[in-house]
């Protein structure tokens, strides 16, 4: 196996991941795409902790930090969807103009 | 290295068979039209991630991932769906008229990223990854090196917790009471 195969099937999730946050219209469905980043970012680091295999697993350890992170991101996330369907009666990105002028 | 002594390893089939299955429902979590299916579409590239690490001897976040991401924040997902009432149904406008240009800047970023790795790494290759991590280490590494971090993400997760449950909570105004009385 070589370093490379990982770290592009990391970028690829990456880059399918910023697409779905540019043409997704519901809340719900961007924090999804953002989870897509957050997992291919955890890809990177764990290959990197493979490729130098330091003595702490630093690497690893920070990938669980990334996963939990992400947990608490997508726990305030889906809050906030929740709380702006409540208000607006609509969990769509394009459709929360109301701060823009 | 060339390709034919890449592909002579075993390990690089299974390398192969996961990766086309991340990359597909990948694919398929950003374009899919029923937001429930783009939801299990992630879990399943999450359990290929899971198996990635496998391959490259993370058990212990290999089972994080599975435990906190399919058993827990998938879960959340479904929830959000259900009381947003996000819809469901086919051709419901599930995405912007924007497409063009979203696929030119992600293939942008795609393209940099993998000349970037490319011209980093070229085909160095990952020796010694047989044995794993023990579990033991990434326990010693969380509770001594990386106390203080761990501390606050734990911290971050309660601050996290007490907010959902704060933002989301639905508060009786006076409009309510007012709503109530009248």
């Amino acid at each position: 196996m070589i370093i490379n195969q990982f770290l592009i099937l990391a970028a690829l999730l990456f880059s399918l991941g910023v697409y779905g946050l540019l043409v997704r219209r519901n809340a719900v469905m961007v924090l999804l795409a953002v989870e897509l980043m957050l997992n291919a970012v955890n890809i990177n680091l764990v290959v990197f902790e493979a490729a130098i295999r330091s003595t702490l697993a630093v690497g690893q350890v920070f990938a669980i930090f990334v996963i939990t992170v992400a947990a608490a991101e997508v726990g305030i996330g889906l809050a906030i969807v929740i709380l702006v369907f409540r208000n607006r009666k609509s969990a769509n990105v394009d459709e929360l103009n109301l701060m823009k002028w | 290295m060339t390709f034919e002594v890449w592909i002579s390893e075993p390990v690089n089939w299974v390398f192969i068979v996961v990766a086309l299955a991340v990359a597909g429902t990948a694919v398929k979590v950003v374009t899919s039209q029923n937001v429930v299916h783009a939801v299990l579409f992630l879990v399943a590239t999450l359990a290929g991630t899971a198996a990635l690490f496998l391959l490259l001897s993370a058990q212990f976040v290999a089972w994080v991932l599975i435990l906190v991401y399919i058993g827990a924040v998938i879960v959340l997902f479904l929830f959000g769906i259900m009381i947003t009432r996000a819809p469901t149904g086919r051709g419901v406008g599930l995405d912007n008229d924007r497409k063009g240009v979203a696929l030119v800047v992600s293939s942008a970023l795609f393209a940099v990223l993998t000349w970037a790795s490319l011209s980093a790494f070229g085909t160095a290759e990952l020796v010694d990854i047989g044995e794993g991590t023990p579990t033991e280490v990434l326990g010693r590494a969380l509770l001594g090196r990386f106390v203080v971090p761990f501390e606050i993400v734990g911290f971050v997760l309660l601050a996290a917790l007490i907010g959902g449950i704060t933002i989301a909570r639905r508060d009786a105004t006076p409009a309510d009471e007012e709503g109530r009385g009248g």
